[in-house]
């Protein structure tokens, strides 16, 4: 197995952890901080990279596994395109979070569990908190948030975003998401 | 010359406040002012200077923009309002009425921040400059007296004379517990010489509260000026930050506040020329509600999993790698400044002998004016509950007369109180005899259609979830916890059950050993203590009487007042209704799933129990 086209290969397609593991200096003790940066670069934590990450900071991989699953932030699995987060916390659950999570969850045939659609272009998620209470109730799509949503305006604006991602046309798409574009 | 300022906090931006600036600016530039958008020591007649500011609290009511000196608080300006702000203010010296705030109880508009029922209640100190300094502009910070107890810190007192005046001032944790802040100071500070460490507590994990939010994006630096004077203090050189990484705004703001101190020189090597090192770091966490814990924050800093270890050693002997560390809250530590600068005694001038100074709150839930608010301990419930809110409303946000039904506050660690305890005056050992807690300051207003054992359910599905695992206790208890609270909401409990969750609350207290585990309890005690009666609805007479628990809902047509239309019947989705036409039509139980499809449908109002 260890033939040097694997070393090459496998050096050329870890060479972005490389350069992160590098600004840290190798230290085990930046092990949160490292994986955050390796998931904002691949969405998530593939498990070759963290076997990797644990080989070179010289962590048993189950500590680095171990650290992984225990955070809310780390994804093992890959994302949509764009990240729906739902604001669960107390202020937005009193004003009825959770029928916006559940019509989201028909429109786009996602749930609990399987909480990506399969043409990996939504994941759904809840938060517990986002600290916007005063715009309760509150959603978040990539990094835009959104207030006062109900189950009829959130379904709306996913709707406008589909259909601009079926056409092609993510800049679009895009400029919804980021409010720069009106929403029907 | 006059101000421009545009609330930028975190709901504001949501509502399109940098929309509103850019309109502003090119408004400003077409009538012949001319935009200031840096701080500058002359100014001409013609220029306005416009800046952002941090979380001004008033969330509900944004984009909000301040015009100073005049005073005038404009809210939920929109981009297409500018030009009138502009044409009639800027130019004019008029208002524009129907951008004012309009108090719902009088229905007069108000025109700033005096007048307005939402501010004139307050006293806010922590909070007051949020909404006026550029939290970008660290000139901004040092011009109104910023890093000035820092320097008197390094320069005219010794480390016992700092901890001797935090101590006469009888400040507590603003975080939770509310520790006195000398004591973990004192400690620290006894530790023999060597590597010692700061850390802020960021974490603001408790869902319904952003008070520490708004101060990293509306004042950063007065939260690394705590950090100094801390690190002066207990003779440390390294202070850190943990900041949740759901707030990316405030993370942005403190990194960018971290820098500009270091390029000013007032964190690096010399410290105002002393010789003394200080450094800061900032450091997102990765969303782990234990992790306010302080143990569990080491440990996460140290790269490890987000788990409490016993105590003692307590941080303060033993903390980030074995040294001796103190951590602080955001709040606790932006009271430090002006403890030092002001002294002791006007800090005790206000609040109550055992809880001194002000406490910042997050009022959310059902009230008509959501936001942050600042107000000395010793003010009553009521009035922030009652006055300061605008008033109860209901679900759509309408005014509901009579409407509060409970005020949850100190979020999952808390409690929920009664109207019989709004005029308590708020105290962190007032709240703890009644079995609620100050907690990092969140509180969520319930109205009268809010079922009482949900929202218990609610928190302890909170605590389960974010349960370390560590304690036997706390991990399966928490879950027993939530499985018996389902089987009141759904109707399978019976009368052993609420003694087996006051039995199984008070055994996960006691066997669990961080603050997690040991309050985690609390929402579901509280409300069986003081909405008893709601339990004992859901579990004899199998009913919730506000209609949210599905499971108990009977929904049954009323045959006097139904037509036989067939509208019920086309919305079912179970195909569950049966009947002739203009005869009564019938519900069967066995195949209606409860989801209240034929109530909307029905134009006579003939379904009920739904």
């Amino acid at each position: 197995m260890a033939t040097a086209h694997v070393a090459v290969d496998r050096a050329g397609k870890f060479r972005k952890v490389c350069s992160i593991l590098e600004r840290y200096d190798y230290r085990p003790s930046g092990l949160i901080p490292i994986l955050q940066a390796v998931q904002h670069e691949y969405q998530y934590l593939p498990e070759e990279v963290l076997t990797f990450v644990a080989t070179s900071l010289d962590l048993p991989p189950a500590r680095v596994f171990g650290v992984a699953t225990f955070y809310a932030h780390f994804a093992l699995e890959q994302k949509g395109k764009h990240v729906i987060r739902i604001c669960d916390g107390t202020a937005c659950h009193v004003k009825q979070s959770l029928p916006i999570l559940s019509a989201i969850h028909q429109k786009l045939g996602t749930s609990e569990k399987q909480k990506t659609t399969v043409d990996a272009l939504f994941t759904v998620e809840t938060v517990a908190c986002l600290g916007a209470c005063g715009l309760a109730p509150v959603l978040v799509i990539d990094e835009q948030v959104y207030g006062g949503m109900s189950p009829e305006r959130a379904v709306i604006l996913l709707e406008d975003i589909k259909m601009q991602e079926s056409a092609g046309d993510s800049q679009a798409a895009a400029a919804i998401v980021n409010g720069e574009a009106h929403v029907n | 010359m006059r101000r421009v300022i545009l609330c930028a906090g975190t709901g504001c931006m949501a509502n399109g406040a940098m929309k509103v600036f850019e309109r502003f600016r090119k408004e400003i530039d077409r009538v012949g002012l001319n935009v200031v958008l840096e701080l500058r020591p002359e100014a001409g007649d013609r220029d306005i200077r416009l800046s952002k500011s941090g979380c001004q609290g008033f969330c509900q009511m944004g984009p909000l923009v301040t015009v100073v000196p005049d005073g005038i608080l404009y809210t939920k300006v929109r981009p297409e309002d500018v030009t009138e702000i502009v044409e009639h203010t800027l130019v004019s010296g008029d208002l524009v009425d129907r951008l004012l705030y309009k108090d719902p109880a009088t229905r007069r508009h108000c025109r700033g921040l005096e007048d307005n029922p939402f501010y004139a209640r307050q006293d806010r100190r922590v909070l007051r400059d949020c909404g006026f300094l550029d939290p970008e502009d660290i000139h901004e910070f040092i011009l109104h007296g910023g890093y000035s107890a820092a320097k008197k810190a390094y320069l005219e007192m010794s480390p016992e004379e700092i901890c001797k005046q935090i101590s006469e001032s009888g400040l507590r944790g603003r975080g939770g517990g509310g520790f006195p802040t000398e004591r973990k100071w004192e400690a620290a500070r006894m530790q023999k010489p060597g590597k010692k460490y700061v850390i802020c507590n960021a974490d603001e994990g408790d869902p319904g509260a952003f008070m520490n939010r708004s101060v990293m994006e509306g004042n950063p630096h007065s939260v690394i000026e705590g950090l100094m004077i801390a690190a002066r203090a207990i003779g440390a050189d390294h202070t850190l930050v943990y900041v949740r990484a759901e707030y990316p705004l405030a993370v942005e703001r403190m990194k960018r506040a971290v820098a500009d101190a270091e390029r000013e020189g007032i964190l690096g090597s010399n410290v105002f020329g002393t010789g003394l090192s200080l450094k800061c770091d900032v450091m997102e966490g990765a969303g782990a509600f234990v992790c306010g814990e302080e143990t569990a924050m080491i440990a996460s800093i140290e790269g490890r999993r987000g788990m409490p270890t016993p105590k003692p050693p307590f941080p303060a002997q033993s903390g980030l790698w074995g040294k001796p560390t103190i951590i602080n809250n955001v709040e606790t530590l932006a009271h430090v400044s002006r403890i030092i600068n002001e002294g002791a005694a006007a800090f005790r001038s206000i609040g109550t002998p055992e809880s001194p100074g002000t406490k910042t709150f997050a009022l959310t839930g059902h009230v008509a004016n959501t936001g942050l608010v600042e107000v000395p301990f010793g003010t009553k419930l009521r009035d922030i509950v009652l006055e300061i809110s605008g008033g109860v409303t209901d679900d759509a946000g309408k005014p509901m007369k009579n409407g509060f039904k409970a005020v949850q506050i100190g979020g999952p660690s808390g409690g929920c109180l009664t109207e019989d305890h709004l005029d308590l005056p708020l105290s962190y050992d007032s709240l703890r005899s009644v079995g609620a807690m100050v907690g990092s300051g969140g509180l969520v207003v319930l109205n009268q259609r809010t079922c009482m054992v949900s929202i218990a359910r609610f928190f302890m599905e909170f605590t389960q979830r974010e349960s370390c695992g560590k304690c036997v206790l706390c991990r399966e208890g928490t879950k027993q916890l939530l499985a018996l609270l389902d089987d009141v909401i759904e109707g399978r409990a019976d009368a052993g059950t609420l003694d087996l969750l006051e039995k199984l609350g008070r055994a996960v207290q006691v066997g669990s050993l961080c603050g997690l585990g040991k309050t985690a309890p609390n929402p579901v005690l509280s409300t069986l203590r003081y909405f008893r009666h709601e339990y004992e609805e859901h579990i004899f007479e199998k009913r919730c009487r506000t209609g949210r628990c599905k499971a108990l809902l009977k929904p049954e047509i009323n045959e006097e007042r139904c037509k036989g239309c067939g509208l019920c019947i086309k919305s079912c989705p179970t195909g569950a209704i049966t009947g002739e036409k203009k005869k009564p039509h019938h519900i069967d139980p066995e195949l209606c799933i409860k989801c209240g499809a034929c109530a909307t449908a029905c134009k006579l109002q003939a379904v009920e129990g739904v």
